[in-house]
């Protein structure tokens, strides 16, 4: 039984908005590849379990697991497919390994959101059926009602929210990987296309297609593997109460309680001094100031003048999305928390080129399950 | 149909009974559209299928070759390259008779899904845990007569129906 879990190895593919060129399949083959590579082992030989997220709904394949196996090498071997984040996945990993069931584990997440031709149907699928979903209103409304009580609560600025597009998608000119860098002024995203007023579309992340392909393994065979493994210090996840008609709209209690799970395992008691950058959700702008707050970055209602300070930028007290965040590289479904994770693994290991964050050490990741959940998960990570 | 059951007892529930009010429920439609960027190998599989013909993949490594072709041997994890054009006869592995349609309704002439072990495809056996398999529907053929380890052909439609899709083969019937 191991106590300590590390990523030891970390591929990719996609991460372009279309990629018609290649099946689901062959996307998550590619970044499978990759990280067995980049890890030192083989899948038929040296890993002991492999999870997945996918959501059914927008796989358009019911009882996911079984499409999963070949192109990970885990054919015969166990395999297990989780309805959640990558964060989620990530945690399950943790936990094989933790209780002594495996010493290595795959994790992997993958998005084809551009074969999804009514992502809009899907997404009101997750509304209450009998209560919410007869009203027959885009789910992008929750968006707009949490970011108009959130602005409401905390004095949070429409101004201050699209100035976190600005910074992301920014962020993405310096990132290879990501397909939406864009240098847009405060004025343009301002006074862009509505959505959910007061929720622009342009403060909006747009979807793009990958695979990431995680191997976790226990301490001494992380160790045996290589000399920077990138340790996972605390895993934490919750949900609140789904209902619409009850939740605490202005906070995000469920990824307070989250954090305190990871920060606890981690032993970390002062975010804003011992992360040293921060992968979080920015799936629609506001999301990224109100959940800094919710991790104890900052008190409530700072986030935003904290912002507005430079404090988050790439050279600042703690750089916040240096990937760019579902803004800059696009939103990838489920597989979001794990890329999350892949650019927290490039920083610690200083391997981020042109958007590092200098000395990197320790690195917060957060993810959530997108409107109308309240499900999120938080990863403390460090080298 | 079998020795116990000649025929069906009662009356089975139509999708017209449920639009009638006939049944309480709570209704709601999914109208959810997918497609399936079909990549390289699924996509040269269709693409031959609409030239009437059956590709199959060799692993190099393990020597394996498998239908439909895939880039990845799910045995050995190396790369499969190699492509091979397959004959469109093969022995039935295994079928079953299907007294239910698709969308549920009951038939007593069944339908009969089969897995055809292609010829020149790996078989099953001491050095190969995969088999050379298409899955497909018999048709020209009695019921009664279908047999495991028959022998089989692809009737395929006629060239200029063919879109490179699975349905550009109809069926297998019966080699005589």
């Amino acid at each position: 039984m191991s106590d300590r879990v590390a990523i030891v190895g970390v591929g990719w593919s996609g991460f372009r908005p279309k990629t018609p060129d290649l099946s689901y399949k062959e996307l998550m083959y590619e970044a499978a590849v990759r990280a067995y590579a980049d890890a030192g082992v083989d899948p038929r030989r040296d890993v002991d379990s492999f999870v997945t997220v996918a959501e059914d709904f927008i796989e358009g394949t019911s009882i996911f697991d079984e499409y999963v196996p070949d192109q990970l090498g885990a054919a015969l071997k166990p395999v297990h497919t989780i309805t959640g984040d990558g964060l989620h996945g990530l945690a399950t990993g943790v936990m094989l390994i933790r209780s002594g069931i495996a010493r290595v584990v795959v994790v992997e997440g993958h998005s084809k959101a551009s074969n999804l031709l009514t992502p809009d149907t899907i997404l009101a699928y997750a509304q209450d059926p009998v209560l919410n979903r007869p009203l027959r209103l885009n789910t992008h409304f929750v968006a707009g009602m949490e970011m108009h009580r959130y602005l409401y609560e905390s004095g949070t600025t429409r101004e201050q929210c699209a100035a976190v597009v600005v910074k992301n998608r920014r962020n993405a000119l310096r990132n290879p990987l990501a397909a939406y860098g864009a240098d847009l002024s405060l004025e343009e995203v301002l006074f862009g296309p509505p959505l959910a007023w007061p929720l622009g579309k342009r403060e909006t992340a747009a979807t793009t297609d990958g695979a990431i392909v995680m191997v976790l393994a226990a301490e001494e065979v992380a160790r045996a593997l290589r000399q920077d493994p990138i340790w996972i210090r605390g895993i934490g996840w919750c949900n609140d109460s789904p209902s619409l008609e009850s939740r605490e709209w202005g906070n995000l209690p469920y990824i307070q309680e989250a954090a305190q799970m990871a920060y606890q395992q981690a032993g970390l008691r002062d975010p804003w001094n011992e992360v040293d950058v921060a992968e979080i959700d920015d799936t629609y702008a506001y999301k990224e100031l109100q959940t800094l707050e919710a991790l104890g970055f900052c008190g409530y209602g700072e986030a935003g003048s904290l912002l507005e300070s430079g404090a988050f930028d790439l050279d600042g007290e703690l750089p916040v999305n240096p990937s760019g965040g579902s803004l800059g590289v696009g939103h990838m479904l489920d597989a979001t928390g794990l890329m999350r994770t892949l650019e927290a693994v490039f920083q610690l290991r200083g391997e981020a080129g042109a958007h590092q964050v200098e000395g990197a050490e320790v690195a917060l990741v957060q993810s959530w399950r997108g409107v109308p959940t309240t499900s999120g998960a938080v990863a403390i990570l460090s080298n | 149909m079998t020795v116990r059951f000649k025929q069906f007892p009662g009356v089975s529930l139509s999708e017209e009974d449920f639009r009638q009010g006939k049944v309480l429920y709570q209704m709601d439609e999914l109208k959810a559209e997918y497609a399936w960027d079909s990549g390289i190998a699924i996509g040269a599989y269709l693409a031959g299928l609409k030239r009437g013909v059956i590709l199959g993949v060799r692993c190099s490594h393990c020597r394996k070759v498998v239908v439909p072709p895939r880039t990845v041997c799910e045995w050995c994890f190396r790369p499969m390259e190699e492509y091979v054009e397959l004959p469109d006869t093969g022995t039935v592995n295994t079928f079953s008779l299907c007294y239910i349609t698709w969308d549920m309704r009951r038939i007593s002439e069944p339908e009969i899904p089969a897995v055809i072990h292609l010829d020149g495809t790996s078989e099953l056996g001491p050095s190969s845990v995969i088999m050379g398999g298409i899955l497909h529907k018999l048709g020209e053929v009695d019921p009664k007569e279908v047999h495991i380890g028959m022998r089989v052909q692809a009737v395929w439609k006629p060239a200029a129906e063919r879109t490179g899709a699975i349905t550009d083969i109809l069926y297998f019937k019966p080699i005589r």
